[in-house]
């Protein structure tokens, strides 16, 4: 492990001229790695089956689709646009767009992201959550080294991610893909997931809270994400751009079109990297602590802090504010892209005017573009929302939720406030979604289609985020204990619905789950009010449902 | 077992055959327990005994499965919002929020409860010597327990209900907060104390209710309790105290030999201290000191076999 080989950062203070081991640091490692492996047993599997299935699904589905040349080729031609592009890769074998240069050039990206998410949030709740839990302090009070329970939990993902790119390799090659290609992948897509651990364990260094650290994870992610798409847009093969992200090394392997191996070799680099980085910064800090020290507060609340809304916006706003600010920054670099696109209308036009009327014309492309930006922007939004309502459910294990509720505030108005800033909070990043899409569009020259288009695209979405928050409500309401997993494992299932669900011909009773699937994506498709109204109906269910169920319960339930 | 009979105002609390299950474990199995208006009750038991379950159906956060359970003449679960204007609750393990500083914990809640004088908050910060521009999440333990006591005891209400509210302090502050809690009684409130720190139950509550497996197995007043239980007697007589062992009521004797006559020590049911004294008596008494049981021998007497340290009491030290 490259853990153990990395050299002290500092001298430290041993007896008088006794040379320190450094390896005395990572003392406890195994007994703690046994320990994680035991504690996340569920999780680890449950992630790890979800990507293998996802390529089960993946390359069986491809496999049966497209049968002939033709087929296969017609795919290529979607996959040539910029919105494809944004979401698949560079598009290495479009020529000859056989599964294996659909699974290099379209799955790599989905698997970079789920593993990416999965690595820093486990490497997160082994280090930094234990610290700020103040579990830490008792295991390190025992015979551990310093870097013991970091390296336990980059051990315990670091085999979760090599199994996952064993097997991903194992479906691809019972898939009857070329073997070598297959093991390229699937070595990648270990890489990847290891070079998203070792951000976490720089990540966990930096706040002093757990919630901070994986959101910082999943911002460095964004950020990698987007440099790829943006990379790969600009140019066929994608630019220097796309050479700056992890997962643009992945997609340059060009498996299964003309396989290279060395781009591996900068995950590696990038890895033994930020692992030195994390060594340096644990080794300069006390336990417990982040790089920015806490300063002293106010001695008395300010006027407005009377109230569980208040206090819940207290809570969250810093939070709120990080999202906004990082949203709007993408989407308003999304926004820009635009003009891209009208470069390339003009060119298609002038070249190929049958080709652009094959996608419907300038309209619908640009169109298609808005809407599913906006998608993904939702899925974002609700994404935050769900977080935002379980954060009751925090309150109340933690223990706040009881002083609270001992004073003369009845259970409703403390659960609509938790609710209100989280609806509130979803709002603010739906609306910034459409306000910097346009924002963007704007800043290069594109007013048409005006804000009112963009907003009305983002607005379609909120019943359906008022179905997200109200079963995440309702569920904590009901049944706290298990409230958790459902709605994150349904907003997965959205986003995979959403990616893939037109591409793999995913059963409409499926797709119907996906709360979604009904909204009308508007600028494509025009508003109907049905679907919106029974969505509607649907999340006042919920939220009613979750509001008598809370009324009722014992609390707290621990 | 006291309950009150008068037809005076209500009782702050009266909880009658109370039960309460979670899952197969019965939490509470028929628990009595009231409160007087202007009582300082102790409620005393081991950990897991059902206190802070009590507590919580006191407040409204868990609903009974049988029984009833009166707070200040209202019903705790559906009046909860307006019974609570009338108390303050700290709970024995003080969560705060980690990014609100102590101060800020304390307006904000005392200000959901009324308004409260400032003056009153700054007292109680300096006698409690708690930082207030400090964020939570970096008090001590001893420290966020001291911000649920400021919050608690700045407010003007009827009853106070207090969860092992002095877990994590040391005895100075340990002091403050009895001294402040003889404030509250002078005053005319009610307390509900739960505890297992017994000198501090002692020190300040008019009865105690003692508490295992989800029922009350004792309550009264300190001094009807003292009646049920024995005292420990010290005596260097010059005869032979032998004798005494054989009485009734008369446990545990230790004698030895020593430059005056024989140091004898023994525990003896209060009911039967007149036939000892006359004994006793009899044998030439050069010293006696009688010891009232202290709470811990209560405690252990009904938690666990017969205390046999006596470390705590310095009359007993050394007398085995």
């Amino acid at each position: 492990m490259s853990t153990t080989t990395l050299p002290r950062p500092r001298t430290a203070p041993s007896g008088p001229g006794s040379r320190r081991d450094a390896t005395v640091d990572l003392t406890g490692t195994g007994h703690l790695l046994r320990f994680v492996l035991r504690r996340d047993r569920v999780r680890l599997s449950v992630w790890t089956g979800s990507v293998v299935l996802l390529h089960v699904y993946f390359v069986g589905a491809l496999t049966a689709l497209y049968t002939t040349f033709e087929e296969r080729q017609s795919r290529a031609a979607v996959m040539d646009t910029p919105v494809s592009t944004m979401m698949a890769g560079p598009g290495y074998g479009l020529e000859d767009y056989t599964v294996g240069a659909m699974l290099s050039n379209e799955l790599i990206g989905w698997v970079a992201i789920t593993l990416a998410i999965f690595n820093v949030m486990q490497i997160v709740r082994n280090t930094r959550a234990e610290e700020e839990s103040g579990r830490a302090e008792l295991v390190r009070a025992g015979v551990v080294g310093r870097h013991a329970q970091g390296a336990a939990a980059f051990l315990a993902v670091l085999i979760a991610d090599v199994v996952i790119g064993l097997l991903s390799a194992l479906v691809m090659i019972g898939g009857g893909l070329a073997v070598a290609d297959s093991l390229a992948v699937g070595a990648a897509i270990t890489l990847l997931g290891v070079v998203f651990a070792a951000i976490g364990i720089v990540v966990a260094q930096v706040t002093e809270h757990a919630r901070g650290a994986t959101g910082l994870g999943i911002a460095v992610l964004g950020v990698v994400y987007m440099a790829r798409a943006f990379g790969d847009m600009q140019q066929t093969h994608g630019s220097w751009l796309s050479w700056t992200s992890p997962i643009g090394w992945a997609q340059q392997m060009r498996a299964f079109v003309d396989l290279r191996w060395w781009p591996l070799l900068l995950h590696v680099v990038l890895v033994v990297l930020l692992l030195a980085v994390g060594v340096v910064l644990a080794s300069r800090r006390d336990l417990g602590a982040g790089l920015v020290a806490a300063r002293a507060g106010r001695a008395d609340a300010a006027p407005g802090l009377r109230s569980p809304f208040a206090l819940a916006w207290r809570q969250q706003r810093v939070a709120l504010m990080w999202w906004t600010a990082g949203l709007g920054l993408m989407w308003t670099a999304t926004g820009t892209y635009i003009e891209g696109l009208e470069d390339m209308f003009e060119e298609l036009s002038a070249t190929s005017p049958e080709v652009l009327e094959m996608f419907g014309g300038r309209g619908q492309l640009l169109g298609g573009f808005i809407s599913v930006m906006v998608v993904f922007g939702m899925l974002l939004a609700a994404g935050y929302g769900i977080a935002a309502v379980l954060r009751a459910r925090g309150e109340e294990s933690a223990g706040r939720l009881e002083p609270m509720l001992g004073l003369p505030v009845s259970r409703t108005r403390w659960f609509a406030a938790q609710l209100g800033v989280a609806a509130l909070g979803t709002l603010v990043l739906a609306a910034t979604t459409g306000v910097t899409l346009w924002l963007g569009a704007v800043l290069v020259g594109i007013t048409d289609p005006d804000l009112g288009t963009y907003l009305q695209a983002a607005a379609a979405y909120l019943p359906a985020l008022g179905v997200y928050l109200g079963l995440t409500a309702a569920l904590y309401a009901w049944l706290p204990r298990v409230a958790a997993p459902l709605p994150w494992a349904l907003l997965a299932f959205g986003f995979v619905v959403g990616v893939f669900g037109p591409l793999l011909d995913l059963p409409a009773a499926v797709t119907a789950l996906d709360p979604f699937d009904a909204v009308p994506r508007v600028p494509v498709e025009a508003v109907t009010a049905g679907p919106l109204l029974a969505l509607t109906a649907l999340a006042a269910v919920l939220w009613l449902l979750a509001f008598v169920g809370f009324r009722r319960r014992d609390l707290p339930v621990v | 077992m006291t309950t009150s009979t008068s037809g005076a105002p209500a009782p702050a609390i009266e909880i009658h055959d109370l039960h309460k299950a979670f899952g197969s474990v019965n939490a509470l199995d028929g628990l009595d327990l009231t409160v007087a208006p202007g009582e300082v009750a102790g409620f005393l038991g081991p950990n897991g005994a059902g206190k802070s379950t009590t507590i919580r159906v006191l407040l409204g956060l868990l609903r009974a499965d049988a029984g009833s359970a009166r707070l200040l003449g209202g019903d705790p679960w559906a009046d909860a919002v307006a019974l609570h204007r009338r108390l303050a609750y700290v709970p024995g393990d003080v969560s705060l929020w980690p990014n609100l500083t102590g101060g800020e914990a304390i307006d904000l809640l005392t200000r959901l409860r009324g308004p409260v004088d400032p003056r009153r908050k700054a007292e109680l910060l300096e006698r409690f010597e708690l930082d207030p521009t400090k964020k939570s999440r970096t008090y001590s333990k001893g420290n966020r327990q001291k911000v649920a006591l400021v919050a608690a005891l700045a407010s003007d209400v009827e009853l106070l209900v207090l969860d092992e509210p002095t877990s994590g302090l040391d005895p100075l502050m340990e002091a403050v907060f009895t001294e402040y809690l003889r404030e509250v009684k002078a005053q005319g409130r009610s307390v509900l104390l739960s505890s297992h720190i017994l000198h501090e139950v002692e020190k300040v509550c008019d009865t105690v209710t003692i508490i295992r497996a989800g029922r009350a197995v004792e309550s009264g007043t300190l001094e009807e309790l003292r009646h049920l239980t024995r005292s420990t007697v010290n005596a260097v007589v010059a005869g032979d105290p032998s004798p005494i062992a054989g009485l009734p009521g008369v446990h545990d004797v230790v004698a030895e030999r020593n430059g005056q006559g024989t140091r004898v020590r023994f525990d003896v049911d209060n009911a039967s201290m007149s036939a000892v004294l006359r004994e006793l008596g009899s044998l030439g008494v050069h010293s006696f000191t009688a010891m009232p049981p202290s709470l811990e021998e209560l405690f252990m007497r009904h938690y666990g076999e017969a205390p046999t340290t006596r470390a705590d009491n310095p009359a007993a030290a050394g007398a085995r």
